[in-house]
């Protein structure tokens, strides 16, 4: 089973969100990057930009596909991983760490509530691979 | 390619597959109106020696470049064509209908192209070039593009000195995402500088200029990168690599994208097409260049050998986010491009720059002194340049048809203001005496 850590919420699009305060750090999920494959390029917003929940924020390449990321929350992008400019493989040996995209300062705090815990994307992951 | 044939028996058995009882009945759902009623109105077959003997007494009424003195430019280019070029490419491996791109068959082909993109790139001052496009309109258009995806922005401040043709084809690839052009205005023959500060601002995507323009005139490239540079726009030079021999690359002059038309690199003119369009970028903004990339690698064994690169930007994995929709390159075209800079080298394409422009500013001298024709600008020009004519262009051009002389491209056509300008090209082919025969020929049209 891939590493779901309790403490994250989680999108159907395999994002997972860290909620501190009024901020928030994203990334993607053991399960994506492992589907995924090496990743070799991420592409993100800069720092100031607007991102709003459920819309693409950016764009996750490996070496077999591209697929679009999708932002968790709404809020402003106060922070962007620029290690992974130089390093995308981060997204894979380290998919909750050193792989985080992004933090974002909550627009809409409440839309928290309406991610998945991690309870509920393990049984989402289970059922898409079945 | 295999032959596939088509016999009666063959079209019986598909009709017979399909329920339909006779090719008559497979086209009954088209309505009677919109079909031929009659046998289409060709005359009886030839034999094959009366047929070449038609075509080539057809072909003898056109103007080529082979049959009169040719001074016509305006984007393409009678500059002269090794023979191992027409040779080389004939050879089965290369003459295709399509180019294999399967590493596993194509190492030659790719190797090919590999080493075209490197000239392009050293040529221009790029650091990498793709496999090319269609031609040096749909090059600058996907530019344009390319600029708007990395910087987020709509506006293009197009040169006037910008060909008035690729503007067009910009204008089309620029409907669908909505970019905006904008207009810069040229002084003198050169784009004017203060109305170039004045159109670009945070909206600005790129800055585009000619070098040397649409005119022959040679711009301030530098002056227009520090502008675009300035306002976080990036700048795109349309050039044509037979004169980046001579001139300095525009990669060292501030560009952050080259375009251009390569059809003189050894690519016959062939009456507008097919032509090469030149692409290349900086190393950063690789991720959003459109087309086919050829890249080296090493296989399991550790030999050199060469692939399809970076292909996520494209549309076969991409889909609707790809950088664009080409899927293809001019892969025989940019051929003839490789074995055309092989052959002349450094020092050969850099005498073809001296020989065209050392010519050009000849025949300039010499049809200026004619009584009433003069230079239209002041600015300094290379291999083209347009004159001021006391008659009507159109009618000079037609009249020096008898000398056989193509004389220049009038450029009402693209400008109305213009209407008694004529552009005249002329490359290392022109002599001496075609250009006096030119000068005195043009001398009795204006009499």
């Amino acid at each position: 089973m891939v590493d779901v850590p309790e403490e994250l919420r989680y999108t159907k699009e395999h994002e997972w969100a860290r909620v501190e305060g009024d901020r928030a750090r994203v990334g993607i999920t053991a399960f994506a990057q492992e589907q995924l494959g090496d990743v070799v390029f991420v592409e993100l917003p800069k720092v100031g930009a607007t991102v709003m929940s459920m819309k693409t924020f950016g764009v996750v390449e490996s070496v077999k596909a591209v697929s679009d990321l999708f932002a968790p929350l709404t809020g402003e992008v106060v922070e962007v991983n620029a290690e992974l400019g130089k390093k995308p493989e981060l997204v894979n040996s380290d998919p909750y760490g050193q792989g985080w995209m992004l933090v974002i300062k909550l627009a809409k705090p409440a839309e928290a509530g309406e991610l998945m815990t991690a309870e509920a994307y393990r049984r989402f992951v289970e059922s898409a691979a079945h | 390619m295999r032959y596939i044939s088509n016999t009666a028996a063959q079209q019986r058995e598909m009709l017979a597959t399909i329920g339909v009882g006779s090719l008559e009945d497979l086209l009954a759902g088209i309505p009677p109106k919109a079909r031929l009623s009659r046998p289409l109105a060709l005359p009886p077959a030839m034999a094959e020696t009366d047929l070449v003997r038609h075509l080539r007494a057809m072909a003898a009424t056109n103007a080529d470049a082979d049959s009169h003195a040719c001074f016509l430019g305006a984007g393409a280019y009678d500059h002269a064509i090794p023979s191992p070029i027409n040779h080389l490419i004939l050879r089965g491996e290369f003459f295709t209908a399509y180019t294999p791109y399967q590493p596993e068959a194509s190492q030659g082909t790719l190797r090919s192209i590999f080493e075209y993109q490197t000239m392009m790139a050293e040529l221009t001052g790029m650091d990498v070039a793709n496999a090319s496009i269609y031609d040096g309109a749909s090059a600058l258009a996907e530019a344009a593009l390319m600029a708007h995806a990395v910087t987020g922005r709509r506006e293009i401040a197009l040169s006037r000195g910008v060909h008035p043709l690729y503007r067009r084809v910009v204008e089309t690839y620029g409907e669908g995402p909505d970019l905006r052009l904008r207009d810069v205005p040229l002084g003198d023959g050169v784009t004017d500088l203060d109305a170039l500060r004045k159109a670009v601002g945070d909206a600005t995507a790129a800055v585009v200029v000619q070098y040397p323009n649409f005119f022959g005139c040679l711009e301030d490239v530098r002056a227009a990168g520090e502008i675009a540079h300035a306002a976080g726009a990036l700048l795109v030079v349309v050039a044509d690599p037979v004169n980046l021999g001579l001139l300095t690359p525009p990669g060292a002059l501030g560009a952050d994208i080259v375009v251009g038309e390569g059809q003189g690199l050894g690519v016959p003119m062939s009456f507008g097409g097919p032509n090469l369009g030149v692409f290349a970028a900086k190393r950063e903004l690789v991720r959003r260049m459109p087309g086919r990339l050829v890249g080296a690698t090493v296989d399991r064994d550790g030999g050199r050998g060469f692939v399809l690169t970076l292909q996520t930007r494209e549309q076969h994995i991409r889909r609707e986010k790809a950088t664009s929709n080409i899927c293809t390159n001019v892969a025989l075209c940019a051929l003839m491009a490789t074995i055309y800079v092989s052959i002349l080298g450094k020092h050969g394409l850099r005498r073809v720059g001296e020989l065209s422009t050392a010519k050009a500013h000849y025949a300039a001298a010499e049809l200026a002194k004619v009584p009433g024709v003069r230079l239209r600008f002041g600015a300094p020009f290379f291999k083209e340049f347009a004159l001021e004519l006391p008659k009507a262009p159109e009618r000079v051009v037609k009249r020096l048809l008898r000398d056989r002389i193509l004389a220049g491209v009038p450029l009402k056509s693209f400008d109305r203001t213009m209407k008694q300008s004529l552009l005249v090209a002329v490359t290392e082919k022109r002599t001496r005496e075609e250009i006096d025969a030119f000068a005195a020929a043009l001398g009795r049209a204006v009499a």
